[in-house]
């Protein structure tokens, strides 16, 4: 069985568990594939059209696959009034991708998000869920370089 | 060690600790508010509390600290020690969140136990003594609505904590979910039987892992203490992960999801209450309001009431962030004025602060000279703000308000559900409107087509969002007039945020010619000679943090260099 079949098998087939085994496909394999989303539609008899409408609607599926270490830009108010978008400028400089991309060789993927609620360290980034407070463009770069070395 | 401590590396500094301090007891607790000074220590002594402040894993601060050195201590810079009123925070940051011996130890759980001694409908009664309104936001009197669910008759009844704290600049309910988890769920024990719910959920964020981790651990040990025995009946308790849709912070929005369906709200009525989760009569509360259930119990509704003004009633938490010295979480009495808020807690200087945007990307900005008002429901909404969940963000002198309207319809647009057409496309075409604005290709007239748009979008929409999405642009428009104008009008940003209206120039009287700049600037824009080509600069401000002599700054567009 793929990749959502293990995953499955634990979960009642009450559709209140939908999104739940969305959540724990993406977890598992980073994203929701084609193949997992038909073996969903198909667990909770949903149509599939309208399990890849609950999919567009959260932003935390992704329909792609992201690269080794996820780069999540703090856009909270917070962050933004202490400069994201010139943090994000740096990163795009630093890697060459922008948000909601991934790099050719598949280590880095950018995005966005809303508010990762360390307002009080604006602006932060977080790297695979490591979260980086206080940056300024040195600090930034330190991050991303030590990510780059360990590959 | 909350989030914000974590991230400054509190982890590190506690095992640095655990390893090389054996004579005392360390303990890992939740958020005590100053997130400034993290990563924090607090040592228990014979004489009360003493604090230290960006506590690093070196031998010197284990030192100091065991010495009790004066000089590194956290000294309390501000009043904001007089200003509190510690309620619902009280045990943040005392004790060790995921213990349910501690938590019991300081008076936890009495409240339930008193609580199931009573008839549900005093219960109740007691919380529309209170007069405890909904943190979240809205305001509405949460014993009137206990009593709606109270009033149905069903075999089933569904109790939801709404713990989806979307609003960019808020973090008042991950700090109690990480801090005192045991607190939210007595409060909603309590409300379950009060009103005779028999399912429960608790419908987080999945952005608060450690929220998510402490929830479950506390669920755990409530299921194996039997503490979801009321008296004669069993309640289940489920976490249910949010998957990043602001909209799902509304009640219908989050029934949807709950079930399994896209967040997108409906209308009302019928009301949750008579209709909710798969159709069973369905109460919805946020963290904040279950937090302090326990405190209505346990000292009595009028005692509660007797805290705040007449109409909000009890404390509030806030959260500063922003352009604030003392960033972090207060609690203070409902009543208090902006400008206690901002000058004698968060610490910032008469004059340096030119609004506070209250209420997330629904609320607005109140600007410095209105800092008298009051902090009560009634008398922010008159101002064109709301209460909201208590986000409370400083914006300095040194911002531009267009720019920040702009952010937050950035943001409200992009989290429209897209049900209602003024939402979806109206919070759109004015984002397109303040996008030309901040750009320079603003026209006067744009300016009265936004204020209409707004009242427009206000009416059409179904739900909070697009009901108050308009609010941040509404707000600045009211008060911050001018500089729409002088975007519009001069092409100007006077605060030189807006990329488009500014140009980035060297003063070459200062320059020591270093080359920092040059080699540093990623898209080449300055010349051998040091002049910023400012048709290819990007304005990444890289030159700017790299220069040693401070030379290199932002000058108005066309102003002046006369360079360019």
């Amino acid at each position: 069985m793929s990749e959502a079949g293990s995953v499955l098998q634990d979960l009642d087939k009450d559709r209140s568990n939908l999104i739940k085994a969305l959540q724990l496909v993406q977890e598992s394999a980073g994203y929701v594939s084609n193949a997992a989303l038909m073996q969903i539609s198909e667990y909770f008899s949903v149509a599939p059209v309208e399990v890849e409408g609950i999919v567009s609607f959260y932003a935390q599926f992704k329909r792609v696959k992201p690269g080794k270490n996820v780069i999540s830009i703090c856009d909270g108010t917070a962050c933004h009034i202490k400069g994201a978008s010139l943090i994000s400028k740096w990163i795009t400089d630093e890697i060459g991708i922008r948000n909601g991309e991934t790099d050719q060789d598949g280590l880095f993927s950018l995005q966005t998000v809303a508010c990762l609620g360390c307002c009080s360290l604006a602006p932060v980034i977080s790297v695979n869920g490591e979260v980086f407070g206080n940056l300024d463009r040195k600090k930034l770069l330190r991050v991303l370089r030590q990510y780059k070395k360990i590959g | 060690m909350g989030s914000c401590g974590l991230a400054a590396g509190a982890a590190q500094v506690f095992d640095f600790f655990r390893k090389n301090i054996q004579e005392i007891d360390i303990i890992g607790v939740g958020c005590i508010g100053h997130c400034y000074a993290e990563p924090l220590i607090e040592v228990e002594t014979e004489n009360g509390s003493v604090f230290y402040e960006n506590v690093q894993p070196k031998q010197e601060f284990i030192d100091k600290i065991l010495r009790l050195d004066d000089s590194s201590r956290l000294q309390f810079k501000s009043k904001r020690s007089d200003l509190e009123l510690i309620k619902v925070t009280k045990l943040a940051g005392r004790i060790n969140p995921v213990s349910l011996a501690e938590y019991r130890q300081n008076g936890g759980y009495t409240a339930l136990e008193k609580a199931l001694s009573m008839k549900s409908a005093d219960i109740v009664g007691e919380v529309k003594i209170s007069k405890l309104r909904g943190r979240g936001g809205g305001g509405f009197p949460t014993g009137l609505k206990w009593s709606f669910l109270h009033a149905k008759k069903s075999d089933q009844k569904i109790l939801i904590c709404n713990a989806d704290e979307g609003d960019p600049g808020a973090f008042m309910d991950r700090s109690l979910m990480e801090s005192v988890p045991h607190q939210i769920l007595e409060g909603m024990l309590i409300a379950a039987h009060a009103t005779g719910a028999t399912q429960l959920f608790i419908y987080c964020r999945a952005e608060y892992p450690l929220a998510i981790k402490h929830l479950k651990i506390a669920i755990d040990q409530i299921i194996e203490n039997k503490l979801n025995h009321l008296n004669d009946r069993q309640v289940t308790i489920k976490i249910k992960e949010g998957a990043g849709a602001f909209v799902c912070g509304e009640e219908t929005a989050m029934i949807h999801s709950l079930e399994g369906s896209r967040g997108t709200p409906r209308f009302r009525p019928p009301y949750p209450t008579d209709h909710g989760f798969k159709g069973y009569p369905t109460l919805i509360n946020n963290v904040e309001t279950f937090a302090n259930i326990p405190i209505i119990i346990n000292e009595g509704g009028k005692k509660f009431a007797s805290i705040g003004t007449e109409k909000s009633t009890g404390t509030k938490l806030f959260a500063l962030a922003g352009d604030v010295k003392y960033t972090g979480l207060v609690e203070v009495p409902m009543g208090i004025t902006i400008g206690e808020i901002v000058y004698e807690i968060g610490g910032s200087e008469k004059g340096s602060i030119k609004a506070v945007q209250i209420g997330g990307p629904s609320g607005g900005c109140i600007p410095s000279d209105l800092f008298d008002t009051r902090i009560d429901y009634d008398s922010l909404t008159s101002l064109g703000a709301i209460m909201g969940s208590g986000g409370l963000i400083f914006i300095g002198n040194n911002r531009c308000m267009v720019e920040t309207a702009r952010y937050f319809l950035d943001f409200t647009a992009r989290e429209s559900c897209g049900k209602c057409t003024f939402c979806r496309i109206g919070t759109k075409r004015m984002l397109e409107c303040l996008e030309n604005i901040t750009k320079g290709y603003g026209k006067p007239e744009d300016l009265q087509f936004l204020e209409d748009l707004g009242i427009k979008i206000k009416k059409g929409s179904l739900c909070g969002l697009g009901q108050t999405a308009p609010n941040p642009v509404l707000s600045t428009l009211r008060y911050y007039i001018n500089e729409y104008r002088s975007h519009v009008i001069d092409k100007r940003c006077e605060a030189l945020i807006c990329n488009a209206l500014v140009n980035v120039f060297i003063d070459k009287s200062k320059c020591i010619e270093c080359g920092l700049c040059r080699k540093n600037c990623p898209v080449d824009a300055i010349s051998e000679d040091f002049v910023v080509d400012n048709d290819i600069c990007t304005k990444c401000n890289s030159c700017i943090e790299v220069c040693p002599v401070n030379t290199i700054s932002r000058v108005p567009r066309g102003g002046t260099s006369g360079q360019n």
